[in-house]
């Protein structure tokens, strides 16, 4: 009887012209950076190390702190954990390093349990406190853990670094020694993480839960009117981001080969730095820790030889980012041009509003 | 020369816009009264009237002075004093602390002071020393008055003094109106009840969407006028 | 081991930890603000008079006295200038600033004065010690004490018998409404945070002369004082003085079991208070 068709059903997508350039070029990017062993400098390889670990750390935080509104200052006592598991694993039970990484995370895992336990009756900038005195803690009780070192620390076995998983392939592979295998190692492994880590937080982003954790950070009473479960979302974020923390700590020490409590709980290394990273990359986006970090990296390079100065300097710029920029540099680009490399924005298609998609690009 | 007027008065809330150029005046002694549905932009002006709300200078004058631009606490101590929508008492401070803290920044000599407030509202005395937080709707909206009255402001504004309110309480409170104005103040109410409105006002305005649709005597409005300015023409 | 007395030393060391924690939570109370740099402006404080003390000769009391007014006027600029452009609705700007200030001030410390360790000359009284009876204690930690509870007598006066004490509670519950009073809300906050540091000064004065100080421990006197903080109840003067004390004696007595486990068993006691009671001992009714 009408003469209008059959409305199409409505879907729901995310993806935009400029997300699937990105996407391409994402792509041969890391393509190029798994064969970069081949042609690269020790000390490059070395460098690419550096940056993808404080990549991935930064991505988690950012998980934590920019989507799931908790603002940790505690997170070091995963990277820890995580690293003295991995030492524990290889010096009291003969482990091989590469396997130990995982359980690296895993205890983490665990330690973030009964953490988040003491933790969650905070709330806001006491959380924040909270989480560095249980950080505290965890580092002063490990300091009195003898069998890894205690207060002093202690470095992984001769035996264990020269008999490390793939290691020999690699030397054989690639002509390298052996030591630059273990280097190249560790180098993909971070690889491997930053791409999984990342991979991963965008698609729990874009899943429902991600949805679930947006409504939450915006408004928390509305959220749970439509049935979001706050305290479940906040668990699921804060465990997955310890996980995350400890696998990147074990595989971050397993590369030094020497631990000791201060370092490897260090708020500086492990929180402070991360912290700018994201804060003046762009909080809230999967892209601003990407920009942080390359900055961190070259503001490290060149100022690292001052000392204190670059420390000071690190801070003026975080508090005039979050004066002048609060969004960092990602998020005042985004926000004026209204690009997104990773697309989290859900828009209506279809149906009745057209026969093709028509918001413009975003 | 108006006590208080103003000019193509907008104001907005981020990109919503809530006045659409709105021109009103108050002279000395008046009670001017703004009625019209929610929504209609009667607290908005007030606000902008107060200073909460920031505006063009010129957009609002008072005594003869470009105030738009000043914040709260300056139109404060200019003279201008507002009654807030919802009383917004404070709950760490006891009825006497809130009414005490109306004449913290502005200390002229006039006709109120504590005793006189106490006067006016003599269930006050009584709970002078409870939270301002722990009294009834009607006694927490004599707290408010009270409080804006001891700055000895040259003009008043309410904003929805009967809002939630019983009628036995409502006419309580506007008895003390006549007090108040005799006291010298000029007073801008602004009322959902037209009733009361009326009763009290020497002038008129009726707002919707932003801006004003209505203006006149009290008495010289007839009923239709007011209803096709309160709802609009079509309804 | 003498009990009593590690009891007597584990309260009079609470009465430093108050003074750590009061100027913390009179700012959090005015404004919710949470400075991640509180305890290395402590250590400033410290840096401060011990610098006024070498320049004029005079004893860390004097030198106090005058570091008191700058201390005031750097909290009041700072406020104005730094903390009032991030206060709002949002957590992590003014974390992330005070996060921040905490690093410059630290390191600017480090570059100024070197990374070896101070202490404010204590002179004679340094070494007194006043006979209680059954107990022999210093008369430094006594007088670390008195002033602990005379600061929060003083600002218990302030608070509720004067008319800015009514003024900053009345702009502590809604800043707009108070601006309809003629307050100003912006400047409320930053002579809020300028009496902190005024009371930060006073930590800082028995801070250093109490122990040895450098630029980095600055985040330490942070945790104990938050966890006085935490443990009194927010919005509590008096508990945050009980908060002190608990803490104190937690780490005295930890200390006196086993050096080794002096600040663990703090961190300890403030757990198990978050067990039970996560509002603290004497929370405020009203927040």
């Amino acid at each position: 009887m009408s003469d209008n068709p059959m409305p199409r059903s409505y879907r729901v997508e995310t993806r935009t012209r400029t997300s699937m350039v990105a996407g391409l070029v994402a792509i041969a990017l890391v393509a190029g950076l798994l064969v970069l062993p081949a042609f690269a400098s020790r000390s490059l390889i070395q460098d690419l190390f550096f940056i993808l670990t404080m990549l991935t750390l930064a991505q988690f935080w950012n998980l934590l702190a920019g989507y799931g509104g908790l603002v940790s200052v505690g997170q070091q006592a995963f990277v820890g954990m995580g690293a003295y598991a991995l030492f524990a694993a290889v010096i009291l039970w003969g482990l091989d390093p590469v396997p130990a990484i995982l359980l690296g995370g895993l205890a983490a895992l665990v330690l973030a349990v009964p953490f988040g336990f003491f933790a969650f009756r905070l709330q806001g900038a006491y959380f924040a406190i909270g989480t560095w005195v249980l950080a505290e803690v965890v580092r002063l009780v490990v300091a009195q853990w003898r069998a890894v070192g205690g207060g002093t620390g202690t470095s992984l076995p001769r035996e264990a670094t020269e008999a490390i998983m793939f290691t020999d392939q690699i030397a054989q592979l690639l002509d390298v020694r052996a030591s630059a295998a273990r280097d190249i190692l560790a180098y993909w492994l971070a690889l491997v993480l930053a791409i999984i880590a990342i991979g991963g937080i965008y698609w729990l982003l874009r899943s429902k839960r991600g949805l679930a954790l947006a409504a939450m950070r915006d408004n928390p009473q509305a959220a749970r009117s439509v049935g979001v479960d706050a305290q479940r979302i906040k668990w699921v974020v804060f465990l997955g981001a310890a996980l995350g923390t400890g696998l990147t700590g074990a595989l971050i020490y397993m590369q030094k080969a020497r631990i000791s409590p201060d370092a490897a709980f260090s708020l500086n290394d492990w929180t402070a730095y991360v912290i700018f990273i994201v804060v003046i990359g762009g909080i809230g986006t999967i892209e601003g820790p990407i920009i942080g970090v390359l900055i961190f990296f070259a503001l490290q390079t060149l100022l690292a030889q001052y000392g204190a100065w670059y420390l000071i300097v690190l801070g003026l710029i975080g508090i005039g980012v979050m004066l002048l920029a609060p969004r960092g540099i990602w998020g005042s680009f985004s926000d004026r041009t209204g690009i997104q490399l990773f697309p989290i924005r859900r828009r209506l298609v279809g149906g009745l509003l057209s026969s093709k998609p028509t918001s413009r690009e975003e | 020369m108006s006590l208080l007027s103003t000019h193509g008065l907008t104001a907005h809330y981020g990109q919503f816009q809530a006045l659409f150029g709105v021109d009103i005046t108050l002279e000395p002694g008046e009670c001017v009264a703004i009625i019209g549905a929610n929504g209609a932009g009667k607290t908005t002006l007030l606000r902008a009237l107060s200073g909460i709300l920031k505006s063009d200078a010129g957009a609002i004058r008072f005594n003869n002075e470009a105030v738009g631009d000043r914040p709260a606490d300056e139109i404060l101590r200019r003279g201008i004093a507002m009654v807030p929508e919802g009383r917004k008492l404070f709950p760490s401070l006891s009825v006497e602390e809130n009414l005490l803290i109306g004449a913290h920044a502005r200390k002229v000599p006039g006709p109120w002071s504590l005793e006189a407030i106490y006067a006016l509202f003599p269930i006050l005395r009584e709970r002078r020393n409870s939270p301002g937080t722990a009294l009834s709707g009607g006694q927490q909206q004599m707290v408010a008055i009270g409080r804006a009255l001891m700055s000895n402001p040259a003009v008043m504004l309410c904003d929805e003094i009967s809002l939630g309110l019983a009628p036995v309480v409502i006419r309580d409170i506007y008895n003390a109106l006549p007090h108040i104005r005799s006291g010298g103040a000029a007073l801008i109410i602004v009322e959902q009840d037209i009733g009361q409105a009326l009763k009290v006002a020497d002038r008129v305005y009726c707002m919707m969407e932003g801006r004003v649709t209505l203006s006149g005597a009290a008495g010289d409005l007839s009923r239709e006028a007011i209803h096709n300015a309160y709802f609009g023409a079509a309804a | 081991m003498n009990w009593l007395d590690t009891i007597v030393q584990g309260i009079l060391l609470g009465g430093l930890y108050a003074l750590f924690a009061t100027g913390l939570s009179l700012v959090f109370g005015i404004m919710r603000l949470v400075n991640l740099a509180h305890g290395d402006l402590i250590v400033l404080g410290a840096y401060l008079i011990l610098l006024i003390v070498s320049l004029l000769g005079i004893s860390p009391f004097l030198a106090a006295l005058i570091a008191l007014p700058l201390m005031f006027g750097l909290g009041f600029v700072l406020q104005k200038v730094v903390l009032n452009r991030v206060l709002g609705e949002d957590i992590l700007p003014p974390l992330l600033v005070t996060f921040g200030i905490s690093v410059v001030v630290q390191n600017a410390l480090l570059q100024g004065a070197s990374a070896d360790t101070r202490r404010l000359p204590t002179g004679d009284i340094g070494v007194a010690s006043v006979n209680l009876g059954a107990v022999t204690v210093g008369v430094l930690p006594v007088l670390t004490f008195a002033s602990a509870v005379l600061v929060i007598i003083i600002l218990n006066q302030v608070f509720y018998r004067t008319a800015l004490g009514r003024a900053f509670r009345a702009t502590s519950d809604d800043p707009v409404t108070a601006s309809l009073m003629g307050i100003k809300p912006k400047t409320v906050f930053a002579q809020a945070t300028g009496i902190a540091m005024m009371i930060v000064t006073i930590a800082a004065l028995y801070l250093g002369m109490r122990a040895n100080f450098d630029p980095a421990v600055g985040p330490a006197r942070l945790v104990y004082a938050f966890e006085a903080v935490i443990i009194g109840g927010l919005g509590s003067l008096w508990g945050t003085l009980a908060g002190g004390i608990i803490i104190g004696l937690a780490q005295t007595l930890g200390a006196a079991i086993n050096p080794e486990w002096q600040i663990l068993s703090g961190h300890v006691a403030f757990l198990l208070v978050l067990l039970f009671k996560p509002r603290g001992l004497f929370p405020r009714a009203v927040d």
